[in-house]
């Protein structure tokens, strides 16, 4: 947020460590709600909400996995996987025994959780590279077990459709009920991250991510807190499936693909590893890509290609946009968007005046 | 009775085809030990390679020996360029940064082959006849046995480069200390995009090879994942264990598959290699032939 902190001293360790350290920044906070809670939904016409939808499950997931790849300093290719894990448990606890999506939710988010820390074993021993390729491991067998055991997957094509959310004998059906049954889960999951990331847990997870050998000796249980981050991170994995699955309306393998978990990595890394902030931005950011290449094909590439090369250019140029950027970010400026967003804002700190 | 015929038939068939994942994975090795860095865009290599080829023989009509040529010097120009542009300024950050890089550059050349040549299966023929070999009991598809001896010659190469050549000496002295190899007049930079580019002509025939056994299309790149369990079991620096990993995930696969499709209804050889790998993972996470690393605070 764009204000200045001069006249603000601390006395209390409570008030260094405050989520908001300047009263300013509750009402800038306070601005944001408002906007989200009241002025977005009542002005906006239904096709744009349901992009915020997208945008709103993204960020849940990219909150999730930039705990584990960004805090933790654990990579995961597997969290497609971990998604289809919860979204599988959520629909088949939904249709087979008619659990309402308060249930069926945090029971998607568990299954996650479990599959996601048997996954993140591998990471005691190895680490890197060799964790990469374990996790990619799971994403494979993970996605070929959903697609072989029929129990899991229903039968047809791999896919259960579910009944819509219902709140308080209230079904929630259209794109604007849906977006504040999803605000609220975002608003939930910002909470708790940021709550996290500065508690014992958070600090633990810091350390192993600056040296997890260092962080072993000064006494932080390597084996717990690895399995938690796998956990707690998968948690979030599974509640994002879970949360797709209702705004489709159907669980769907193809939902959960290795590219989808590239996608989420993608994400965290254009955002800002190791920034809750940047993981919002990225999931705005991965979002809306592909969605405003298919605007601008569609507006303007019919003038320059045949129609049906046009339906070859959207996702080949989507793909090829992600990966650049992927690289652009990774060589310029590793910190992500979330850093040309502090230096924006030290810039205007200090304005008009150099420094 | 359990059916010898079948088993033997399933065996060499993995044989070969381990043979081929070998090459793949050379490339994969190659750029690991020289530079500690991890190649996951190199199915993709194979399949740019390929899609030079096939498009060179089949659009343009280009004589066989000159659309290989063509796809070597690109690959080795694209080798170069690859390592000057994104993994030069990578060395020295953590080792994510890497596999994400990578993993960006997969995107990349996936969506690159299809936009550039079109989504269709483009043939790579190749002037050897499709009559399968009988061997006794056992027939084989000629291309197999090309792809085959390519392996088995390029890492014979690739042994003798780096245990003889001064060259090779060099890339495995940058490979084991930067610092100390720079101190001993080497220049790091020039070995670091020679390991790429010698990734990019390993590449090259194997998108020559697998192109003409699958068809060059965007689902070549997938054989970029077999790669994995080759390397893992073999050991990530090790040419010995590229060549056994890929016997050994050739072997593992055909037979798997062989006994265990007909259960599942299909899917076990893109399965089976990842289950022997996890457990290999667990007991020996550096390999057969690798080296384990130790680590200091």
């Amino acid at each position: 947020m764009i204000h200045r902190e001069s006249g603000i001293l601390k006395t209390t360790y409570e008030a260094d460590m405050a989520l908001y350290p300047l009263p300013i920044a509750r009402w800038t906070v306070a601005a944001i709600a408002a906007f989200m809670f009241l002025v977005l939904p009542l002005s906006v016409h239904e096709y744009w909400l349901s992009i915020v939808n997208l945008v709103s499950i993204a960020t849940v997931g990219a909150l999730g996995l930039n705990i584990l790849v960004g805090y933790t300093g654990q990579i995961s290719i597997g969290h497609g996987a971990f998604m289809s894990v919860g979204a599988y448990t959520a629909a088949n606890f939904a249709v087979r025994l008619g659990f309402p999506f308060w249930l069926s939710l945090p029971l998607g988010g568990l299954m996650a959780a479990a599959v996601g820390a048997v996954v993140g074993i591998p990471s005691l021993r190895i680490k890197g590279l060799y964790l990469a390729i374990a996790t990619l491991a799971g994403q494979l067998i993970i996605e070929w077990t959903i697609n072989h055991v029929t129990f899991i997957s229903g039968g047809v094509q791999a896919s259960i459709e579910v009944p819509r959310p219902e709140l308080f004998g209230y079904k929630i059906a259209s794109q604007r009920q849906m977006y504040f049954f999803l605000l609220i889960f975002v608003v939930l999951a910002l909470v708790a991250t940021m709550n996290l990331v500065r508690s014992r847990i958070g600090r633990a997870f810091i350390a192993i991510r600056d040296h997890d050998i260092a962080a072993e000796i000064i006494g932080i249980n390597i084996f717990r807190y690895k399995l938690l981050a796998f956990a707690i991170s998968s948690f979030y994995a599974g509640v994002t499936g879970v949360l797709y699955t209702y705004y489709l309306g159907i669980a769907n393998y193809e939902q959960y693909q290795i590219t989808t978990s590239i996608d989420y990595l993608a994400m965290i890394i254009i955002g800002g590893l190791g920034s809750v902030l940047g993981s919002v931005f990225g999931a705005i950011f991965v979002t809306l890509l592909p969605i405003l290449i298919r605007f601008a094909m569609e507006a303007s590439g019919g003038l320059l290609f045949s129609e049906a090369a046009v339906r070859n250019i959207i996702p080949n140029l989507r793909l090829i946009l992600f990966g650049m950027l992927i690289i652009f970010f990774l060589v310029v400026e590793p910190e992500g968007l979330n850093r040309l967003w502090r230096n924006i804002r030290s810039y205007f700190r200090v304005w008009p005046f150099a420094y | 009775m359990f059916d010898w015929y079948f088993f033997g038939l399933l065996m060499s068939n993995g044989i070969l085809i381990g043979l081929m994942y070998s090459l793949i994975a050379l490339g994969f090795v190659l750029v690991y030990k020289a530079t500690d860095a991890i190649n996951f865009a190199q199915g993709e290599f194979v399949m740019i390679a390929g899609f030079l080829v096939a498009v060179a023989l089949g659009l343009y009509g280009a004589p066989l020996w000159l659309a290989v040529g063509v796809g070597l010097a690109a690959m080795i120009g694209f080798g170069f360029g690859l390592e000057r542009v994104v993994l030069r300024p990578l060395i020295g950050r953590p080792v994510v940064a890497v596999i994400m890089a990578t993993i960006g550059l997969s995107a990349v050349l996936r969506g690159f082959g299809p936009l550039v040549w079109g989504a269709e299966t483009r043939p790579l023929p190749l002037p050897i006849s499709d009559e399968p070999i009988v061997w006794g009991p056992l027939f084989v598809p000629p291309i197999q046995i090309l792809g085959a001896v390519v392996s088995l010659l390029f890492l014979a190469a690739f042994g003798w480069f780096f245990l003889k050549s001064r060259k090779g000496i060099a890339m495995r002295a940058v490979a084991d200390n930067q610092q100390v190899a720079m101190a001993m007049g080497i220049n790091v930079e020039r070995y670091f995009g020679l390991a790429w580019a010698m990734a990019g002509v390993v590449s090259a025939l194997g998108g020559i090879v697998w192109g003409s056994l699958l068809g060059v299309d965007v689902h070549l790149a997938l054989v970029g994942f077999k790669v994995f369990p080759v390397v893992i079991l073999g050991g990530l620096d090790s040419i010995p264990g590229a060549i056994l990993g890929g016997l050994i995930v050739g072997l593992v696969e055909n037979v798997a598959a062989g006994y265990i499709d007909p259960w599942v209804g299909g899917g076990t050889k893109d399965f089976a290699p990842y289950v022997l790998m996890i457990v290999a993972l667990m007991v020996r996470p550096y390999g057969i032939f690798g080296q384990p690393t130790i680590e200091r605070v």
